[in-house]
């Protein structure tokens, strides 16, 4: 196995490692709307993720740095192209920071509002971008002989991406419902868990479109087995919270974002950017990476580190093991 | 018209906002988490009250000041592909390692364990709680460790080679790309001038609230600490900024030329205290100088020669083919006596608030004050300053306390203007750096939504801290004089609620 096979592994565990985690962040932030009553139950909804929503976000700059690199030419392509969607994403990730932190800075009814409606927003269309990304990665996008993105931002939302969008947005959120059922205590738990039923029904029957339409046009045996853990992890998830299972329902939920993220990185390998123009075109995990001399400095680095930053992460989900209701959120600020 | 709109220029508009931006909370967020750090550990150690409700205003302000510094960071991560991608593809090989490493130890280290100490307060021992504050201080220097190293490979290439086959620069040694002296230099100044912006924050909002006579005892306590940080960063500042003059009149010698707008090559030569030139003619019209500073500050001695822009202009030209290689020379000029100036005088200032509020060191007892009364500022032994020149040195303090933040701003502008034309010095020109199928209409938009989002955030942002700042430290409560004992807590009521909520 080659180094650059390896990074590809590895570009794929961070960006599932930012989907699993930042999934349910998204899917926190929509249920925001979706299911908190008042602003008590709102509060109680973003202080399930209060404490770790800055660190699960961090996958994602790792995702960045990382594959700019192992695969220069990649993260050259891709953000040069997807330029458009790329400055929304950035933008919605700038304000939802800001809000998760400023919003209980000032008791003004304005003020928290405001943020509210603001996180809402920049939780959903992150959750929908992402997916669209992704679906338009695989699917393969206008890329000339030079490496360079050549077609429109319109080219972008065709209906497979979009459908892409709605899987990733629908899977968020039901992520989301399962680890608010998960953490929370009291009335809202009882609805988070009718309401991750909802969802997970939605997530199944967008998925399996989604993911068929993946494997009919550019699957193989790997990614088939992917898809087929994807739906049954979907289904033991919905099954587990039917239950009231709620642990094993959002393990479940993970698995199915672990497998729904490994089919397309199956399906992509070796290409990590199709091109639709020429196949000759395409960049691939070997005409897109870097000198196997950075390669092997980046694998000891991310060997060395990325075990600890799972320890100390993990560390941090215990310590704030405890379940939040609207009891333990103080009145005045 | 049409250049001043091309994407080139409009990508380095963006760049320099963005970055410049960004780098207004970086300092403030270095400094503060080693002296939040510090208080706790002085309240962990002592039980003093004190240090706690400093710990706990400080490190408020800590926040809001962090959560700017992150979501602006993240544009960082991918501006470079966005708008700068054939330099991404040119460099990536050697850039792109320092800036993963940079996430994946710096920022996870900082964004986990400020989640932490933020919810951390009726979970953690205080012991631990202050451990975490520890880390997110270890994150932050790691952090400006790495992009540092990154930024002066860009200044100083080492450790590389051209690979003509696939037409870029390969990494060969990258051990010297994270210790070459440009990348030690470099951090050392950085790192030193962060700890002075935020001791000057620290010794203004002290001031301002020692002028009012409030919170006196956790005041005096922050004032000192500030002071002692203050002078002890500016002197190192100045130490590390004169190391690393010498260092760019090695390696990049038209920037300092710029900087003194240093037309010709002269010996000794002279410190430009103002100069007003033609830069067509390449010439000074007005020119005040100090006789062989310059060759001290590029050789330490006063008679060595240094070239001037228009000899560098010439000898890049024999080696790098014809064109232009002057920087933009005004405003290397004033941005190098910016830096310098706003920094320092903050640094003047320290000292002297140093000197006037010592507490016994030639002091006459009956000037010395109690923990409960603002200090008497103490001219010499037996005098002190009167009410209207105190208000006046807690006002100076206090409206100085953005000066730092001035010269990091130019102290950038200054170095990566200073570079140009060349987006790696010697290596690529910026001009070929730029995304090559990204149309004018797209850099134009993000610049402009940036722009915006930044300019209204910021006041968003300053209106919080002078709210915060105003309200001052609070009163502690019982479940802050008595942190639990084991990690999640040890309440036994389970719907006890949360020490800090969002």
């Amino acid at each position: 196995m080659h180094l650059h096979d390896v990074w590809f592994v590895l570009i794929a565990v961070l960006w599932t490692g930012y989907f699993f985690l930042e999934g349910f962040d998204f899917g926190i932030g929509v249920l925001t709307k979706l299911l908190a009553r008042d602003r008590a139950e709102r509060r109680v909804l973003i202080n399930t993720i209060g404490p770790v929503w800055d660190g699960n976000e961090v996958w994602l700059l790792s995702a960045g740095g990382a594959t700019f690199a192992a695969f220069p030419e990649w993260y050259a392509t891709l953000f040069s192209g997807f330029y458009l969607p790329l400055l929304l994403i950035l933008v919605c990730l700038i304000v939802r920071g800001v809000a998760f932190e400023y919003r209980a800075k000032r008791s003004e009814e304005n003020w928290q509002r405001n943020w509210e409606h603001a996180i809402f927003w920049t939780s959903l269309l992150p959750a929908v971008l992402w997916g669209v990304a992704f679906g338009n990665i695989v699917r393969g996008v206008k890329i000339d002989a030079h490496k360079e993105y050549v077609g429109s931002v319109l080219d972008l939302l065709n209906p497979y991406a979009i459908l892409g969008g709605l899987v990733t947005l629908s899977l968020f959120t039901f992520h989301g419902a399962v680890f608010a059922s998960l953490k929370t205590v009291g009335d809202i738990r009882e609805r988070a868990r009718r309401m991750a039923t909802v969802l997970g029904l939605v997530t199944a029957v967008l998925a399996v479109g989604f993911l068929s339409w993946t494997q009919a046009g550019k699957g193989d045996g790997g990614s088939l087995i992917a898809l087929i853990v994807a739906v049954v992890a979907l289904v033991a998830a919905l099954g587990a919270n039917r239950i009231a299972r709620e642990g094993w329902a959002f393990a479940f939920s993970g698995v199915t974002i672990v497998a729904v993220v490994a089919m397309l990185f199956l399906t992509l390998f070796p290409n990590v950017m199709p091109s639709s123009l020429n196949e000759s075109w395409n960049l691939t995990v070997t005409n897109a990476s870097s000198s196997p001399y950075t390669l092997k400095i980046m694998t000891w680095c991310a060997g060395i580190a990325t075990p600890i930053v799972l320890l100390y992460q993990g560390w941090t989900y215990w310590v704030f093991r405890k379940r939040i209701g609207t009891q333990h959120i103080a009145e005045a600020h | 018209m049409e250049l001043a709109l091309a994407p080139e220029t409009l990508a380095r508009w963006q760049f320099g906002i963005t970055t410049v931006y960004h780098f207004l909370f970086i300092p403030l967020t270095i400094s503060l988490a080693a002296l939040v750090a510090g208080l706790e550990t002085a309240w962990v150690r002592t039980a003093k009250q004190k240090y706690l409700k400093a710990t706990k205003f400080w490190g408020k302000l800590f926040l809001i000041n962090i959560a700017m510094g992150v979501v602006t960071g993240i544009v960082q991560e991918f501006q470079f592909g966005m708008n700068w991608s054939d330099y991404s593809r040119f460099v990536g090989d050697i850039f792109g390692a320092p800036l993963a490493f940079e996430a994946l130890i710096a920022f996870f280290f900082e964004s986990t364990f400020i989640g932490l100490w933020i919810f951390g307060w009726d979970k953690l021992p205080k012991k631990i709680h202050c451990f975490c504050m520890w880390m997110v201080s270890i994150g932050t220097i790691l952090s400006a460790y790495f992009i540092l190293a990154a930024n002066s490979w860009m200044q100083h290439p080492v450790g590389y080679k051209y690979n003509a086959a696939n037409g870029r620069a390969e990494l060969t040694d990258f051990w010297k790309v994270l210790t070459q002296d440009t990348t030690l230099v470099v951090v050392f100044h950085t790192l030193t001038a962060a700890f002075l912006t935020g001791a000057a924050f620290m010794v203004g909002i002290s001031a301002y609230h020692l002028m009012r006579k409030k919170h006196i005892k956790v005041m005096r306590t922050s004032l000192r600490l500030g002071l002692v940080t203050l002078v002890i960063a500016g002197a190192l500042t100045a130490i590390s900024g004169d190391q690393l003059g010498k260092v760019m009149f090695k390696q990049q010698p038209m920037k300092m030329a710029a900087a003194e707008a240093l037309w010709d090559k002269e010996q000794p030569a002279p410190f430009s205290v103002f100069a007003y030139g033609d830069v067509q003619k390449g010439h000074n019209k007005v020119a005040i100088e100090i006789p062989g500073l310059l060759s001290f500050l590029a050789h330490n001695d006063f008679t060595s020669p240094v070239p001037g822009i228009n000899d560098v202009n010439k000898s890049e030209q024999q080696k790098f083919g014809p064109g232009d290689y002057r920087p933009n020379i005004p405003v290397a000029y004033w941005g190098f006596r910016w830096m310098i100036g706003f920094g320092m005088t903050s640094f003047v200032i320290g000292l002297a608030g140093l000197w006037l509020t010592r507490k016994k060191f030639w002091l006459s007892p009956g000037l010395r004050t109690g923990d409960e009364e603002p200090p008497r500022l103490a001219l010499t032994k037996n005098k002190a300053l009167g009410a209207r020149f105190t208000q006046w040195y807690w006002w100076l303090a206090l409206v100085t306390l953005g000066f730092p933040l001035i010269a990091n701003s130019w102290g950038w502008i200054f170095t990566e203007t200073g570079r140009q034309p060349w987006a790696v010095y010697g290596v690529l020109r910026t001009s070929d750096a730029v995304s090559p199928g990204v149309s004018q209409g797209e850099v134009l938009t993000s610049l402009i939504v940036f722009t915006t989002l930044y300019a209204i955030l910021a006041v968003v942002e300053v209106k919080l801290l002078v709210k915060y700042v105003k309200s001052g430290p609070q009163e502690l409560t019982d479940s802050d004089l008595n942190p639990p004992t084991k990690i999640g807590g040890d309440s036994t009521d389970a719907d006890r609620p949360m020490a800090f909520s969002y």
